[in-house]
């Protein structure tokens, strides 16, 4: 009789890997075909992507329910302002300290924010975004409270863009926008594949099984500390990361703007959660729905938000897991797999 | 002098923070339930409160006492028939849906009453005045801390001597014990946040007649009442009122140094005290 075996991959998983890679191909030759709105269209949706993929792995995966994300999206847009304006950096290097910046935050404020446990947690990160908010406005190099440009010639020589535009004979503009587009598809892949890569991992095992049972977890020996530590370090890096990156697009910064508990976090929650929480496929259906809901009824301006949070109210009430969650359900498809399944190999009639 | 003034005046602020943290800790310390949308919640009761002044013309503590029913049966309703539903081990739905609930209020609002900056109007009380020798206090924030003072010395009359107080207490401590005596869960619950509506309310009118409002302030306010409830530790009504002091101080002493730092010390004289004392000042629950 076989022996029975422990397996992550299914069939669907394999596939959906290939048709990643196609996506990713076509993504990356698109501007080739698709003109500058679509361009800008798809990088609000790659970097929404990757919020929503930090905040699932915060709260999702790592049982971390921050309300407080905005903080690492606007202090790695501010400190790659900083990187610009201060440093004479050219803007793309400076993303690079924009994620260190979000690093350099987040220690503190585990520190202070892991004293407090579930719901109290999330309102210490809401904290923390709002001191982060309030000091930022007092740095007087960077605009203060009204915020400040990126300058005209540190945008105009950025490194590639005049490539960009010979290559597909576009102005500056354009150029910039297909470079930010570019970094925000591979900021969005290697996000996405980076996680499931973690979570494939021993560290994965721990943290589901952290989040299901933390003492149980402990029991068994698993540092429940430190995998919070590592969870919240690695989003707090790549949300700073995701800001810097967004701001560079942007070119125009400002506290209340870069700090939006909107922007930077609701929308990200609604999306994880009407995507599917705790599962890589639910922020990537929910990122899409989010973007036609957008693209339909943004201009309703409070109207649409309002149906938004009735729409993430609703979800949590009744389909907790989301819409990739009663996808899954129904037809059993698991596109990025994560769970450990035990495959016994075929049944034999065992005879004595 | 000038320091004793921003003492005066930041102790009576406390109370104001007080009374937005009291309805909080009320409702965490029976269910364990923290609700997002406390602060957007408070607000709304203010638009309640400003409706019915300049709607029907009535006094701004009649129009209180009118909507303290109406917020009461709010509450009710909304934990009978949307928050026990994400009651249980998992965190993540009481949180998440309280924080859609505060964007829908948020926005609601917003829908409903404009981004404008509204205030209540309560006539010559806005401006009446206490001489007290050194100091000289606004009447209004001195009935701002005295009704923290009433409602607290209330909650906790309720909360240890009444039967409610005892279905309460059984609920938070042991569910499925009070379960057995015949308590029902879900009614105490639903009970358990109308009250904590209730002290919304009076919040709401002493927030509504201090300073200018809009439907974007929930979030601010539910944030100084989380504060004032950690720093005086979870489950103890008196300590909310110490945090609420604190912070006021806090905010009114930063200030006097330079009005851009009135919020940003409040924050700081918080994360001062999550520093030195994690559990708060004076700690009575253990979660």
């Amino acid at each position: 009789m076989e022996a029975a075996r422990v397996t992550v991959a299914t069939r669907a998983g394999r596939i959906a890997g290939l048709a990643a890679l196609a996506l990713v191909a076509a993504g990356l030759a698109l501007p080739s075909v698709a003109g500058r709105a679509v361009i800008q269209d798809l990088f609000f949706i790659l970097t929404m992507l990757t919020l929503a993929q930090f905040w699932n792995l915060l709260a999702g995966f790592g049982g971390l329910v921050s309300v407080g994300q905005q903080a690492f999206v606007g202090i790695g847009a501010y400190a790659m302002f900083a990187g610009v304006i201060l440093l004479g950096w050219d803007p793309v290097a400076a993303i690079l300290l924009g994620g260190l910046a979000a690093l350099v935050l987040a220690v503190p404020s585990a520190w202070f924010a892991f004293r407090l446990q579930g719901a109290y947690f999330a309102i210490a990160t809401w904290v923390i975004a709002e001191v982060t908010r309030l000091a930022v406005a007092q740095w007087k190099a960077l605009g203060g409270g009204t915020g400040t440009s990126l300058p005209r010639e540190a945008t105009a020589d950025m490194l590639l863009v005049a490539a960009i535009g010979d290559l597909f004979g576009v102005r500056d503009a354009a150029a910039r926008d297909i470079l930010a587009y570019w970094l925000a598809l591979a900021l969005a892949v290697a996000t996405t594949g980076g996680i499931y890569a973690l979570l494939r991992t021993r560290h994965g095992l721990a943290l589901a099984a952290v989040r299901d049972n933390t003492e149980a977890a402990k029991s068994v020996g698993v540092d429940a500390v430190r995998l919070k530590w590592l969870v919240y370090l690695i989003a707090a890096f790549g949300t700073g990361i995701a800001g810097a990156l967004i701001y560079v697009q942007k070119a125009r910064i400002s506290p209340d703007a870069a700090f939006s508990v909107t922007d930077w976090t609701a929308y990200v929650i609604f999306i994880v959660v009407i995507g599917g929480i705790g599962t890589i496929e639910g922020p990537i259906l929910g990122v899409l729905v989010f973007a036609v809901l957008q693209a339909l009824f943004a201009d309703y301006g409070s109207w649409y938000l309002m149906a938004l949070g009735l729409i993430g109210v609703l979800t949590m009430l009744f389909a907790p897991r989301g819409l990739w969650g009663l996808i899954s359900r129904r037809t059993g498809l698991h596109l990025f797999p994560v769970r450990r399944r035990l495959d016994t190999g075929p049944t034999t009639p065992r005879g004595d | 002098m000038i320091w004793l003034d921003t003492l005066v005046q930041g102790v009576l602020l406390g109370g104001l923070y007080a009374l937005f943290a009291a309805g909080l800790s009320l409702v965490f310390g029976i269910m364990r339930l923290v609700n997002l949308a406390h602060g957007d919640l408070i607000v709304a009761a203010a638009f309640l409160i400003l409706v019915l002044v300049t709607w029907l013309g009535l006094n701004p503590f009649l129009a209180a006492l009118v909507a303290a029913p109406v917020m009461f049966a709010a509450g009710w309703v909304l934990q009978r028939h949307v928050l026990n539903r994400t009651l249980g081990p998992d965190i993540l739905p009481p949180l998440l849906v309280t924080f859609g609930l505060s964007v829908v209020l948020q926005n609601a609002m917003l829908q409903g009453f404009s981004a404008d900056s509204r205030r209540i109007p309560a006539g010559a009380l806005e401006t009446a005045s206490l001489d007290l020798g050194p100091v000289s206090v606004g009447v209004l924030p001195l009935l701002t801390f005295a009704s923290a003072v009433v409602v607290i010395v209330v909650l906790n009359h309720v909360f240890y001597r009444t039967a409610l107080g005892r279905a309460f207490r059984a609920t938070s401590d042991d569910l499925t014990t009070a379960r057995l005596m015949g308590i029902r869960p879900a009614g105490v619950f639903a009970t358990a946040t109308g009250l904590a509506m209730v002290v919304v309310t009076i919040a709401a009118l002493y927030l509504g007649m201090r300073a200018n409002f809009d439907p974007s302030i929930g979030p601010a306010r539910l944030i100084y009442a989380f504060e004032a409830v950690i720093i005086g530790g979870l489950g103890s009504l008196w300590g909310t009122l110490a945090g609420g002091i604190i912070i006021g101080v806090a905010q009114t002493a930063g200030a006097a140094v330079n009005p851009e730092w009135q919020i940003l010390a409040g924050h700081l004289a918080f994360l001062i005290v999550l520093l030195l004392r994690p559990r708060g000042l004076f700690p009575r629950a253990f979660d």
